[in-house]
């Protein structure tokens, strides 16, 4: 093949990613508080996002159940801020590690569960947390169906920041890191033994993979991005109960990686962007719309565009690169 | 005592809902090798429909009856339509495709019906039954009819041309097809059995927790967990596992957990029989070729 007569590709996409952070820096100085907060917004459910994705749509793990590790990341926020008087990045630190370790264990369980096994388990999963979380016998730390109500920190060292543009800068560091993280992982050879495992398991174990030690580490990292990503939204949204965190969660992050597009870390951005958007707009049609939107979209991704905005995006890009190569 | 009597009678009642939507699961299993994560939203549906006739002066049984044969030909359309797209597909797809059945489903109903929560009738008699004091006569009918339904589905598959060749056809669809069963027709005609049964399981189990919307969503885990407990490739299976969760649930929330941890029952469960015997109580075990 010969080589195309353009900017080298990695150029052309660390240009896309100081646009990207360009843009994402300014924005909010331009737009209203409340615009800024559903940005950030964004910037969290990208995290989850990525998180369902790495384990997901490149292990191959199906995950119906992420809402409850998006719901103990709030939960462990919440509790250590409001309880202990914890530094809110400390608690956020926390909720990373406590959900890497609950996912991890969670993970055990699901080595010898293999597709739909695992998809049964994680939706019963995500399907009983609320009602775990409204447990007499924890009430005095969950604060039972009330949730616990939290203050939104103030910018420091005298920042001329208001607490929603601190706290999107705050979420948007942290997304660099994660996604520095993430890419990190998919392109080393961890990550090459991550998808193989995924396209073909026996052939992975045959070239001497350990199964069960890379799909339990994969599921704990995915946890641990979800986690995080739950604990930034108690701090933003300001506030944790039981019934904010049902299997519609689960469910809109899976909607979220199947429409940016599985096996894509740009893609949790687009999915992100629907699942912040679509809802609100569907919403002044029909209190039933959103869903009845989300799932029509779910199954016309699956049967039109598998590879989701990410993948379409991918493939316009290619064919145009094919086109110039050929004139 | 009377107490516990009481308990696992109610228990047996409910379970005898599990169990005919772990059937229903079961016989969409054993056609396709898919779990049906809408199975509850499509027997929501069909409940409502149900409750529109009766609303509309139709007599309870005839409007059973017509629910049942709609819902029949609702699971052959869905199978038709949207699951044979996807049949050689990756699982992660039709666990996407029924994910998306399910919203559309639920928002379809909450949209026609309103989301208000709505009695549904029951057709048995108020007083219980020959006088005792144990079981009432709605959780008696549930279990008459779960058996009625078992029954009924068995001499289908054990009597007639069509259950054997759904039988082979889920069995060893290459072979089936090579010996002139049309396979397609076959998974269809599962599809519609198993709305049908889950139409009959809605209906039964409205009268206790009342018709709205998300009413499925736990009985649809606990279903799931009946159909694993039994083993998922094995209708009788299903079944002893949804009366044996039922009665489960009904103790342990009586005696140890409290009413508000019952999902979590279902969890517990789900989770325990996958890791310590994946095949359930009565599954074939899957012995994979190296």
């Amino acid at each position: 093949m010969p080589a195309p007569k353009q900017l080298p590709r990695w150029t052309e996409q660390r240009l896309i990613v100081v646009a990207f952070v360009l843009v994402a820096c300014v924005l909010p100085f331009v737009v209203s508080n409340y615009r800024v907060f559903q940005l950030n917004m964004v910037i969290i459910t990208s995290m989850a996002l990525i998180g369902l994705n790495l384990l997901t749509g490149y292990n191959g793990q199906i995950s119906l159940g992420h809402g409850a590790f998006y719901a103990m990341g709030a939960y462990c926020t919440a509790i250590l801020i409001d309880q202990f008087g914890v530094p809110y990045p400390i608690a956020i630190v926390a909720s990373g590690v406590l959900c890497m370790g609950l996912g991890w264990l969670f993970g055990l369980p699901a080595l010898r569960l293999e597709g739909l096994y695992l998809a049964l388990a994680t939706f019963a999963l995500g399907v009983c947390l609320p009602q775990i979380l409204k447990y007499k016998g924890i009430e005095h730390w969950t604060g039972g169906v009330q949730g616990i109500t939290l203050i939104k920190p103030d910018a420091p060292f005298g920042l001329p920041l208001s607490a929603d543009q601190w706290l999107y800068f705050f979420s948007f560091g942290v997304l660099l890191i994660l996604l520095w993280v993430a890419h990190n992982l998919i392109t080393s050879h961890t990550g090459g033994a991550i998808m193989a495992i995924r396209d073909n398991p026996l052939a992975a174990a045959a070239m001497g993979i350990d199964l069960a030690r890379y799909k339990t580490t994969t599921f704990g990292i995915s946890a641990m991005y979800t986690g995080i990503a739950g604990g930034l939204s108690a701090l933003v949204v300001q506030f944790v109960a039981p019934d904010s965190f049902g299997v519609l969660v689960s469910a809109g992050f899976l909607v979220g990686i199947v429409v940016g597009g599985l096996a894509s870390l740009s893609g949790a951005f687009f999915g992100a962007l629907f699942l912040q958007f679509i809802p609100n707009v569907a919403d002044q049609i029909s209190k039933a719309a959103p869903w009845a939107i989300y799932g029509v979209v779910m199954i016309g991704f699956v049967y039109l565009m598998p590879e989701g905005i990410a993948g379409f995006i991918r493939r316009a890009r290619a064919s145009g690169a094919h086109a110039r190569t050929k004139t | 005592m009377e107490q516990l009597l009481h308990q696992i009678a109610a228990g047996l009642a409910t379970g005898g809902v599990y169990a005919s939507l772990a059937l229903a699961l079961v016989m969409i299993y054993q056609a396709t090798h898919h779990v049906n994560f809408a199975q509850g939203e499509l027997a929501m549906c069909s409940t409502y429909l149900a409750w529109w006739l009766i609303g509309a002066g139709v007599p309870y049984w005839l409007a059973f009856l017509i629910t049942v044969v709609v819902s029949f030909f609702f699971g052959v359309g869905i199978e038709r339509v949207l699951i044979r797209r996807v049949e050689k597909a990756p699982v992660l797809s039709v666990v996407i495709v029924f994910i998306g059945m399910q919203f559309i489903l639920n928002s379809l109903a909450g949209w026609v019906f309103g989301y208000t929560i709505q009695q549904f009738p029951s057709p048995f008699p108020e007083e219980p039954p020959f006088g005792n004091p144990f079981i009432n006569s709605h959780e008696l009918g549930i279990v008459a009819v779960t058996f009625f339904v078992v029954g009924l589905l068995w001499a289908f598959f054990r009597f007639t041309p069509a259950g054997l060749a759904l039988r082979g056809a889920a069995a060893n669809s290459d072979s089936a097809g090579l010996c002139g069963i049309r396979v397609g027709s076959m998974l269809a005609l599962g599809w519609g059995l198993a709305a049908a049964i889950g139409a009959v399981a809605g209906m039964l189990i409205a009268p206790v927790v009342f018709l709205d919307p998300n009413m499925m969503a736990g009985i649809l885990i606990y279903a799931f967990a009946a159909a694993l407990l039994g083993g998922i490739d094995s209708p009788v299976g299903a079944v002893i596992g949804g009366f044996m969760l039922g009665v489960l649930e009904n103790l342990a929330g009586a005696y140890l957990i409290g009413t508000e941890l019952k999902l979590t029952v279902a969890l517990v469960t789900i989770v325990t029989v996958l890791v310590v015997k994946p095949s359930g109580l009565l599954g074939k075990v899957v012995v994979t070729r190296v």
